[in-house]
């Protein structure tokens, strides 16, 4: 095994992992690690928009996008940190600017904006232009200009090194042990800080928009090493999935004035959100498309919507509601090409021309591993500070996003708490001092490792992972009931027996041995599936991404706060909460 | 119907040559995509094929290939696009990238790429104060829309592994790097153009370059790479943008 020797390791080059990179390398000695090349990160992928409320076309202030933030999460966000990130999105995004990210321009040469799901003129209740974009890919140039600015800074990377456990050792940190994917041999990075920045799990369901790399590894690390995970029942299905493939199509569709239309042709959001619409937050959409599907509404009676952005459905019900703007073929070609990309790609279909069949799609984890606004991650409803540990982004639960995040707020939440945990490592590591390795580092990862590349049970990992992926859909969707998550919990139960017993791969080598790695990451799925599911059917309420049949209504009373949900050395998993941050807005009910 | 893949395999851990795999899938539809078809034989027949992937959808530059003799990425190739087929089966052969070795099977060593990549100095360089109003700097969408195309690059190769220029000597920075050069030579914030336009006018930089379109053909994103170099070939001679 090599050793390597950092102030502080950086686990994931997406947004989060680079931005803190940044931040971090300005005061300490960093390495960031990632399993993929930084610039296949799925933060490239991100399409829409990153939101701030910089008032470039309109009157917008940080406080309506605050309390956009707040609703959107039915309340479960804590609202110090929510303050902090609508605040600093500002700053931050005319730092991206400075640091060369191409954002699309107004005629006056400032940042341009457009309209996204739940950002609103908190006096008229009306969508605000607040989503700052380029193109509709924001998220690439933000992935790309943050790669390229560490290019600069001389960051140090190790790519294609696959993270596979934390080295603690009671309440310190000592470091990080990585799988070389190229050789297949080990290595050890001893430092006084970690910084997990994974990013999501969304390929714990079926139909998903996530990457197949986006397996949950520094969650699950985290679990495994005696962080409880917060708010795991929340999970978001983005209602614009491109149908059976999961493919996201932005909000920004809708934002350009794009509407969903059941099988009769209804624009059938009037009816669930009459003031915005086909913009309301995401989990309001989700569930309404569901619901029509359910009610024998889809297309054809099949289980899918049509979202309409052709210039003439778009200009005639700009028309009906006085909007003066009108969009031809030119416009979509410019503002939206990767979509239009994307469906005459995998559809054959012109949005110009035709409506694109959609249905939700597992998009987003609000919930992860708990941290304070300093990237500091949290042990327990104590809140104890683990020193030397971080986590930022996705994988990250701030909490800023509640029960259900609100579009163009994850990015916000990569970079203005990646930049905060960044400079809060720079300033732990001047202090801090390198603890020394404990002995036997790294024994039990060779031994699991050795176990799985061993196997001999005849159980294909990929079945493991459909039998997975097939009962989470079913069971724990967008709809939700007590029998349906103990079914969950039961299926998962002896897959994961299973995947302890039975399971075998083909690729008994070193080099690449991607067969191994899956399985490997297949492991870190399935107790998040579990943790999931087992958090969800505690929570007896519906609240923003939890919908449950059996429990329709939210109960602030019972259930305004965060679940805590940890797992012990037998695969036990344990509950309990701690309470939500409240501050300016008092909980209400959610009206869009 | 049913798809026969011709995979071209190579594990220097075991063997000595490169050999060809024969797969054939049952059920395959015309909407499936090369990736889909590797998973599926990765996934169901295979464990060993060994190849780099990751969003699926065309976006994050991981899987590169040649299918059926023309670079493309396996998640953006539908069957469909790969001929009828006769009857009721459809060939496919894949292979790695050329121009790179091979490092096993469809994956191979990027380093030399990224080597060029990082040789053009692929930031933003602008060392004037920024605004004192602590907001964005000013851009016109004209000066926006000069350097939009080259900002779509996921470099993934495809460009600079067809290209005959680069196969004959990989000393040449290659389309992927000038299309990352573009990118900031025509960014009117920039200002780092002088020294990126030597680094362009050095032996191995764009002269290299003989107009062969096969770059252009292969880019996944549509980025007109050709017309990009001749951009930067531009500057050069003239000094201006
Ligand atoms: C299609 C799509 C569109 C989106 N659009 C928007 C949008 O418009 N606006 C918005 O705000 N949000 C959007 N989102 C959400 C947002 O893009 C993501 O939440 C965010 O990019 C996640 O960033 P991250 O840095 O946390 O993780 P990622 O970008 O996913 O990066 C994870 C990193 O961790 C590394 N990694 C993972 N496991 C390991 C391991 N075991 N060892 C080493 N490295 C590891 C990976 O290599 C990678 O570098 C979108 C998401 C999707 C999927
Ligand atoms: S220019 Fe096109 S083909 Fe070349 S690396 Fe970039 S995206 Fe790939
Ligand atoms: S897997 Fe991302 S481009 Fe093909």
């Amino acid at each position: 095994m090599k050793t390597h020797v950092f102030d502080a390791v950086i686990v994931g080059a997406g947004g989060a992992g680079l931005m803190t990179a940044l931040y971090a390398s300005r005061g300490a000695n960093v390495a960031v690690i990632s399993k993929l090349y930084p610039t296949r990160s799925h933060t490239g992928t991100a399409q829409g928009g990153i939101g701030a409320a910089l008032g470039n076309l309109e009157e917008d202030h940080w406080e309506w996008h605050a309390y956009d933030t707040v609703k959107g999460s039915d309340y479960l966000a804590d609202q110090d940190a929510v303050d902090i990130l609508c605040k600093e999105a500002i700053e931050t995004v005319v730092e991206l600017e400075h640091m060369g990210l191409p954002f699309d321009r107004l005629p006056n040469g400032r940042i341009s904006q457009r309209r996204f799901g739940g950002h609103t003129n908190n006096e008229t209740g009306k969508p605000v232009m607040r989503a700052c974009h380029a193109a509709d890919r924001t998220g690439h140039m933000i992935l790309q200009t943050l790669y390229q600015q560490c290019i600069k800074n001389k960051v140090n990377f190790f790519d294609e090194f696959h993270v596979v456990d934390l080295i603690r050792v009671d309440d310190t940190i000592r470091g990080i042990i990585a799988y070389e994917i190229a050789t297949g041999e080990l290595h050890v990075f001893h430092s006084k800080a970690v910084h997990f920045a994974t990013g999501g799990w969304g390929r714990c369901w079926e139909v998903t928009s996530n990457a197949h790399s986006l397996t949950g590894d520094g969650t699950a690390i985290c679990l495994r090493n005696g962080v409880p995970l917060q708010d795991m029942e929340f999970f978001q299905f983005h209602p614009t999935g491109i149908y059976k493939l999961g493919i996201l199509i932005t909000e920004g569709v809708r934002g350009e004035g794009g509407i969903l239309l059941n099988g009769q042709g209804e624009r059938f959001m009037e009816r669930y959100a009459p003031t915005i619409k086909d913009l309301a937050s995401r989990d309001v959409v989700s569930r309404a498309i569901f619901m029509e599907i359910q009610a024998g509404r889809g297309i054809n009676g099949q289980n899918y919507v049509h979202l309409d952005v052709r210039p003439e459905t778009v200009n005639k019900y700009n028309e009906l509601a006085g909007d003066p703007k009108r969009i031809d073929r030119a416009y979509i070609e410019e503002k939206l090409p990767d979509i239009a990309d994307f469906t005459r790609t995998y559809l054959g279909i012109d949005p110009v021309e035709e409506p694109m069949p959609i249905q939700p799609t597992a998009h987003y984890a609000m919930g992860g591993i708990p941290t304070d606004v300093h990237g500091r991650v949290l042990i327990g409803a104590e809140k104890r500070v683990l020193p030397g540990l971080y986590a930022a982004g996705e994988c990250a639960c701030v909490s800023v996003h509640g029960a259900n995040r609100l579009g163009t707020n994850s990015l916000v939440d990569l970079v203005v708490f990646g930049r905060r945990s960044g400079a809060h490592i720079a300033e732990y590591c001047r202090e801090a001092e390198l603890l020394p390795l404990p002995t036997g580092t790294g024994q039990h990862v060779q031994a699991d490792f050795e176990r799985l590349r061993t196997g001999t049970g005849g159980m294909k990992p990929f079945e493991l992972r459909r039998r997975m992926q097939k009962t989470m859909t079913d069971n724990v969707g967008v709809f939700r009931t007590e029998e349906s998550m103990s079914k969950a919990i039961e299926d998962l139960h002896h897959i994961r027996h299973d995947y302890e017993t039975r399971v075998q791969i083909d690729d008994k080598g070193q080099r690449y041995n991607t067969d191994l790695l899956e399985a490997w990451e297949l492991g870190c799925l399935l107790e998040l599936a579990e943790v999931t599911a087992f958090s969800a059917r505690a929570r007896k309420e519906s609240r923003g991404g939890h919908a449950r049949e059996d429990f329709p209504e939210r109960d602030d009373h019972e259930w305004l706060k965060h679940t805590l949900c940890a797992r012990d050395e037998d695969g036990h998993y344990s509950l309990d909460y701690k309470p939500v941050v409240l501050g300016r807005y008092e909980p209400k009910k959610r009206v869009y | 119907m049913q798809a026969k893949l011709k995979i071209r395999r190579f594990n220097p851990e075991t063997d000595k040559k490169p050999w060809w795999g024969e797969y054939t899938l049952e059920n395959v539809h015309r909407t499936d995509t090369v990736l889909d078809l590797l998973h599926r034989i990765k996934w169901e027949q295979d464990g060993t094929l060994s190849l780099r992937r990751s969003c699926a959808h065309g976006v994050c530059g991981s899987d590169a290939m040649r299918i059926n003799g023309a670079n493309a990425l396996a998640c953006k190739t539908l069957v469909s696009r790969l001929g009828s087929g006769k009857g009721d089966v459809i060939n496919i052969q894949v292979e790695p990238i050329l121009g790179l070795s091979v490092e096993k099977d469809l994956i191979v060593d990027m380093e030399p790429f990224f080597d060029h990549y990082r040789s053009v100095m692929p930031y933003f360089i602008n060392d004037q104060p920024v605004p004192a109003d602590g907001r964005e700097r000013l851009q016109s969408p004209e000066d926006r829309h000069r350097f939009d195309d080259t900002t779509k690059c996921i470099l993934c190769a495809a460009c600079t592994s067809s290209c005959p220029s680069f196969w004959a000597d990989d000393r040449y920075v290659g389309p992927a790097a000038i299309v990352q050069a573009h990118r900031f030579i025509f960014d009117s914030r920039d200002e780092g153009m002088n020294e990126r336009l030597e680094v362009m006018a050095d032996t191995f930089g764009v002269w290299r370059c003989r107009t062969i379109f096969n770059c252009t053909n292969a880019c996944p994103r549509e980025i007109k790479v050709t017309e990009a170099i001749a951009d930067v070939k531009k500057a050069i001679t003239s000094g201006k943008v």
